[in-house]
């Protein structure tokens, strides 16, 4: 064992070593992984960001699942109303031209009934006199007794 | 070791345990092992330099293998530090620190690995004769790391108290605050700083020149024969790889030490 001057160069040449790495290589290395850690950290954090927004538009699917069959629902009992109101009118409508028809037709009839009455009458007036005329021509003259027909076919008329 | 020449195993090991010295001034203080000091120096370039290379393009995405190698390394290191130092960023110094001590310290205890005759053979083909790979072998290297531990623990000591916090901490721990007990506590607190600095240094120095000798012995059986080569080969290789263990361990060991004894430092008795 002997000591010399290879003892402080060796010393010296640690310290530079040591100062070497200190300075130069650790940060680095240390740049490197803090950056891989930031890395990991963002993309775990978009993952779970990702994670929550799936849930959340899940969520609202739902929703809006939800409502549009309300809505569904509401327009279909909407036209139901809506039809039968319509069918409702349609048939108040009908009815009433129904009535109508049927209130001129019988006015028609019971017009013609009165004329076709009018008509009979004055036929049978005229056949009256008619038949009154021919027992009457012979003992009765037409033109003496021509107040009482036109008397007598006042009254048939 | 060429062959044909007489082998004498004390000069085959005396040979492979001779440093390659450099004459820097008068003295025995002033020479320096280029051998050491120039492995040791490349080992911590390539080791330091790879992990440099790949972070530098680092992703912050998906890495490929050689990345991910890195940061597992660096994840194991780190773990080891959040586990042991809770005073502060330990970004800002110890994490790193235990990095470059890790990978240096595996990196030159590796050198065991290497067949030490070839690396004497081809440094010996361009005229190098004396060259010990292993810079963990040297106790000039071994100690550089633990005293450089130490002299950071009393930095880190004195900025976390304060010189008069640590003065008031080396005469009054951990016996008590009672003047008759200051010498106590000094010689304690002396005992304490040299007997870390020489266990983690001795520790380490140690384990990886135990198992350079062991292999140096190996090669000499397996340079006696047919049969020594037979056994040379297996007992070698299961050295080798149960020297993979020791390589590893021991750095994680004086990692382990060095992050310890700074946050020892950070503490307040």
């Amino acid at each position: 064992m002997s000591f010399n001057l290879t003892l402080l160069t060796q010393m010296l040449a640690f310290a530079a070593f040591i100062l070497f790495t200190v300075k130069v290589v650790w940060p680095y290395l240390l740049r490197a992984i803090e950056q891989r850690q930031k890395t990991i950290a963002d993309g775990l954090a978009a993952a779970e960001r990702g994670r929550q927004d799936l849930e959340s538009a899940g969520k609202r699917s739902a929703e809006m699942m939800v409502e549009a069959k309300q809505q569904v629902q509401d327009t279909l009992s909407q036209a139901d109303k809506r039809g039968a109101q319509i069918v409702d009118e349609a048939k108040g409508v009908a009815k009433t031209e129904g009535d109508r028809l049927v209130a001129a037709a019988k006015a028609e009839i019971e017009q013609e009934v009165a004329r076709a009455k009018e008509a009979l009458r004055e036929q049978v007036a005229a056949l009256a006199i008619a038949g009154a005329e021919k027992i009457l021509r012979r003992e009765v003259d037409a033109r003496a007794h021509a107040d009482l027909l036109a008397q007598l076919k006042q009254e048939l008329r | 070791m060429a062959a044909g020449k007489e082998l004498n195993p004390s000069d085959y090991i005396q040979h492979h345990l001779t440093f390659f010295r450099a004459p820097v001034g008068e003295g025995d203080f002033w020479t320096l092992h280029v051998d050491t000091v120039v492995t040791s120096v490349l080992l911590g370039f390539i080791g330091l330099g790879f992990i440099w290379w790949v972070v530098r393009g680092a992703t912050s995405g998906v890495p490929d293998k050689r990345q991910a190698f890195v940061e597992l390394l660096i994840e194991f290191v780190d773990e080891q530090v959040k586990g042991i130092f809770h005073h502060g960023d330990r970004n800002r110094f110890i994490a790193p620190a235990a990095l470059t001590v890790f990978v240096w310290v595996t990196l030159m205890n590796a050198m065991d690995f290497l067949p030490v005759d070839w690396v004497a053979g081809a440094l010996g083909l361009v005229g190098l004769h004396e060259w010990r790979p292993v810079p963990t072998a040297d106790v000039n290297a071994t100690f550089a790391l633990s005293v450089s531990v130490l002299l950071l623990s009393l930095y880190f000591a004195i900025a976390a108290k304060g010189f008069g916090g640590w003065v008031h901490e080396m005469f009054c721990a951990p016996f008590g605050a009672n003047p008759l007990l200051w010498p106590a506590n000094l010689l304690f607190n002396l005992v304490e700083y040299v007997s870390k600095t020489l266990s983690h240094a001795m520790r380490l120095f140690g384990n990886i020149y135990a198992g350079e000798i062991l292999f140096f012995l190996l090669w000499l059986w397996a340079a006696t024969g047919v049969a020594g080569s037979f056994f040379g080969f297996w007992f070698g290789l299961g050295w080798a790889i149960f020297h993979i263990l020791i390589v590893l361990l021991q750095a994680y060991i004086f990692m382990m030490l060095t992050i310890v004894y700074i946050s020892m430092a950070h503490e307040h008795h």
